[in-house]
């Protein structure tokens, strides 16, 4: 791979090559805005005051940027394995499953302090589960995970509606959500919005997975896996084992978006909590390349352009909803699918050197 | 021979070629006389597949010129190579396995819309290279039902038929038996009697020496010498390709057979097709003893050193490493292997032996990361690793050495060494090593030779299986010759025959 490519600086790859990125999908977005005949810069203030315009709207850009960590993070790990795991949707709709099944049954017995962590672990538990089917697949049987993760988003989805109306649905409700969580089920929130104590879950797990993945001898093992199958099965690796443990923990990942989404927001199971964000998370860890730091930048860039973006449709007629989805578009276009355009013009600025 | 004509038939003229920092050829001037066999010699990097993929189009120079005949050409693609009558044979066959002969030569000269007025051609043509080049072979067989010889004669038909009066050959007989390696050159030597020249790029000096009339040494993108082969010695061209003296043979003292520490009986595979792939394999081999395999590449012993390192469980027969026995039902796995004091180092570096984009520091450790001293508390030490790295790459040294570069961006030498140092520093009972110096450096032959002589020393066992026949003759001290997955025979190492090897490796049992 990198006798290939022209091989350019780390601070070029990390911070220069991702910038251009950006300010290239900003560009053509600016032509698309002036084309329906707003003013982009105009559009551009308001999309930035929008995301971070007041604490309230940091607030906002935040809470969303946690969804888009965990499922970056997700994609990430189980991309280091060499798994593609597309399920993320799927996952994090259980993962929330879990969690409100286990606040359902405890929260009138539990104090807060215990029903969290029971919460998150249930959490991580069913999201792991559902990925586990497609792992158990892919390892033994041989079928290919991005097929069968897709599909296990469509069967979490069923699956949910199904439970929600029939099962889980409150006593007398005729809208297909749980009854609300008790105050032991709730994580604190700041005050306005939506931003609670699930990011720091976000952030130690940004850690863990660095560590895991970097320091662990079992994270060595994952990326031999991922770089080069036939060496980590000289290594002694169980590629079979590996697999599975790249794609529960994939799976866990993207759980952790029912812990922000229920029990940080909603209080209650409700339907289509994920809302994409599984498919986000593709995109953020592409344009992290993988990196949980770098995760963890793409999901505030990703938080910001939601907030932002949901600010200037509400602000200016002309740009709709779908908008705002069309920039969302661009930037994962310019920084994921064209992310080497920028390289040969940045190669030819680098100064020749002795080998 | 023919006469000799005054023109030749390649000029090159200061030829010059970088990329990006690296300058791998350097002002290359050389003459090849029509209807001779050069043979083109050097190193890996040394410049000599960059300066025949600029003749043969697929670079372009930086500067200099080339005159085919006399006549200045320029080379834009393989089409204006071909237009001007040069074809290359690649060492890695570009043919369809499921095309007949014909099929495949009239591939990229079908000659008009429908195929018969094209095949109807190519098969007179045919004819006609068989009588005059003794180049025999059965137009409508299917390639897949061919030898590799056979096949790679299919390729030089092909190059012919575009018209080639300058051939070029890169690596020829990498995959050939002694036997067909010998008849291709009769038929290399037919061809340029024939008025076709031949230039034939290679590292096996004796197969210069045999077949050649010239031979150009390039060394660090440079011709740094050219001899008439009459008036060189292979000592001579090794010390030449390197830049300083080496020894082309390997000391050793006899053995000294200890216990036997490695021991297949029947071992036998079946791959999910029904193939077998293995059949019935015994052998053993002693602490102290080198034990070479020798074969034609593909005849089962990948196979084979992947089922005796645990990477693939046998369908039959029994394994004993140690004195614990692995079969069919417990096949085991290469960490236990490794626990019971086997090393390997695997046929292919690339794709098994290292991770091209881990650090060489992290490469270091494959196998043996979860070992306490790399993992104390199950966390990584990296600087524990980075020096343990260092220390091999000084005790090997492997150049540059740095743990901290990709494993990717060293040679092919630098990554053996790598990799045999991580096998050997543990002090193996068993070491299984597959083609040790394969696209390695004479230099560096060398040095992994005297390493593998010093660990049997130590009492290890090796089985080592390699397709140069000249690295099984030198090192081994017993021999046995694979062929479709069976053991054909065996031979004592001091007392092997080249040709009775050969017929071996061909299939056919020892008279």
């Amino acid at each position: 791979m990198t006798g290939l490519r022209r091989s350019l600086p780390a601070w070029v790859e990390i911070l220069v090559l991702p910038a251009i990125n950006i300010a290239l999908a900003f560009l053509t977005v600016g032509v698309i805005v002036m084309i329906v005949g707003v003013d982009p810069l105009q559009a551009l203030k308001l999309l930035v005051l929008g995301a971070v315009g007041s604490p309230e709207s940091i607030g906002y850009t935040l809470y969303y940027a946690t969804n888009f960590v965990f499922t970056g993070l997700a994609v990430a790990v189980a991309f280091h394995g060499g798994l593609f795991n597309i399920g993320g949707e799927g996952q994090a709709y259980l993962g929330g499953l879990g969690c409100g099944v286990a606040i359902l049954a405890l929260d009138q017995y539990l104090p807060i302090w215990l029903m969290v962590p029971i919460a998150i672990a249930a959490a991580a538990l069913f999201g792991a589960a559902w990925a586990a089917v497609p792992a158990w697949l892919q390892a033994w049987r041989g079928s290919h995970i991005v097929i069968t993760t897709i599909m296990f988003n469509f069967v979490a989805s069923a699956l949910m509606v199904y439970l929600l109306v029939n099962v889980l649905i409150a006593p007398g409700s005729m809208t297909p959500q749980s009854r609300g969580f008790g105050p032991s089920g709730q994580l604190p929130a700041l005050a306005g919005s939506p931003l609670n104590l699930s990011i720091v879950l976000a952030l130690a797990c940004c850690v863990g997975v660095w560590l895991f993945l970097w320091r662990t001898p079992w994270g060595y093992a994952l990326r031999a896996m991922g770089h080069n199958p036939e060496a980590a099965l000289y290594a002694g690796t169980n590629l079979r084992s590996m697999t599975m443990v790249a794609m529960c923990l994939s799976g866990a990942l993207a759980g952790f978006v029912g812990v922000n989404e229920l029990m940080g927001v909603h209080h209650r199971l409700v339907l289509d909590f994920p809302a994409g964000y599984g498919f986000a998370g593709i995109a953020v860890a592409l344009m992290g390349r993988n990196h949980p730091l770098g995760v963890a930048l793409a999901a505030l860039l990703f938080g910001a352009l939601q907030q932002g973006g949901a600010e200037l449709a509400f602000d200016v007629p002309a740009i709709t909803r779908e908008m705002v989805v069309v920039i969302q578009g661009l930037v994962i276009l310019f920084s994921g699918a064209l992310v080497n355009l920028p390289r040969p013009w940045l190669a030819a600025f680098r100064p020749r050197q002795a080998p | 021979m023919p006469a000799m004509t005054a023109v030749p038939a390649i000029e090159l003229r200061a030829i010059d070629k970088s990329f990006g920092d690296v300058h791998a050829v350097r002002a290359v001037s050389l003459t090849i006389r029509k209807g001779s066999i050069t043979g083109l010699v050097g190193e890996n990097g040394a410049g000599k597949s960059t300066l025949m993929s600029i003749l043969y189009g697929l670079y372009r120079a930086d500067s200099g010129e080339i005159r085919v005949e006399g006549e200045r050409v320029e080379m834009g693609s393989p089409r204006d190579a071909i237009a001007h009558g040069i074809g290359m044979v690649h060492q890695h066959f570009m043919l369809i396995d499921s095309f007949t002969v014909l099929e495949n030569l009239v591939l990229g000269a079908e000659g008009g819309f429908l195929l018969g007025r094209g095949m109807a051609a190519a098969r007179s043509e045919v004819a006609r290279l068989e009588r005059e080049y003794g180049l025999s072979i059965d137009p409508d067989a299917r390639i897949a039902d061919l030898s590799v010889g056979e096949q790679q004669r299919v390729e030089i038909l092909k190059v012919l038929l575009r018209g080639a009066r300058i051939l070029i050959l890169d690596e020829p007989s990498a995959v050939l038996t002694p036997q067909e390696t010998e008849r291709l050159f009769r038929i290399l030597g037919v061809l340029r009697d024939g008025g076709v020249t031949v230039i034939l790029i290679t590292h096996k000096l004796r197969e210069v020496m045999a077949v050649t009339d010239q031979v150009f040494v390039m060394r660090q993108g440079e011709v740094v010498a050219e001899r008439r082969t009459v008036d060189t010695t292979p000592d001579e061209l090794a010390e030449l390709m390197v830049g300083r003296k080496v020894r082309l043979g390997v000391d050793r003292q006899p053995a000294r057979r200890g216990p036997a520490l490695l021991r297949a009986e029947g071992l036998s595979l079946v791959d999910r097709h029904g193939i077998g792939l293995l059949d019935g394999i015994d052998l053993e081999v002693h602490g102290g003893e080198i034990v070479g395999i020798a074969g034609v590449s593909g005849n089962g012993q990948t196979e084979l050193l992947q089922v005796l390192a645990g990477m693939r469980a046998p369908t039959g027969g029994t394994i004993t490493i140690c004195g614990r026995t692995f079969d069919a039902g417990h096949p085991g796995d290469p960490a236990e292997r490794r626990a019971l004091g086997l090393a390997h180092v695997p046929e292919d570096r690339l794709r098994q032996g290292l991770v091209a984009a881990f650090h060489a520091s992290e490469t270091s450790i494959l196998g043996y990361q979860n070992e306490a001293r790399f993992s104390p508390h199950h966390l990584i030490d990296r600087p524990a690793v980075r020096t343990y790295c260092a220390e091999l790459m000084q005790r090997f040294d492997v150049r540059p050495p740095l743990p901290g570069l990709r494993s990717a961006q060293f040679s092919g030498g630098n990554q053996q060494k790598l990799v045999l140092a991580r096998e050997i520093s543990h002090e193996p009972k068993v070491l299984l090593v597959g083609q040790p110096t394969r696209g390695v450096d004479i230099g560096a032959i060398e040095f992994i030779h005297r390493e593998l002589v010093r660990c049997r020393d130590r009492g290890c066992a090796i089985l080592l299986v390699s397709v140069e026949l000249d690295e099984i003759l030198a090192l081994s001290d017993r021999i046995l010759v694979m062929s479709s997955g069976h053991i054909v025979g065996e031979s004592a190492g001091g007392t092997a025959s080249e040709r009775a090897l050969g017929l071996m490796m061909a299939g056919m049992k020892a008279a």
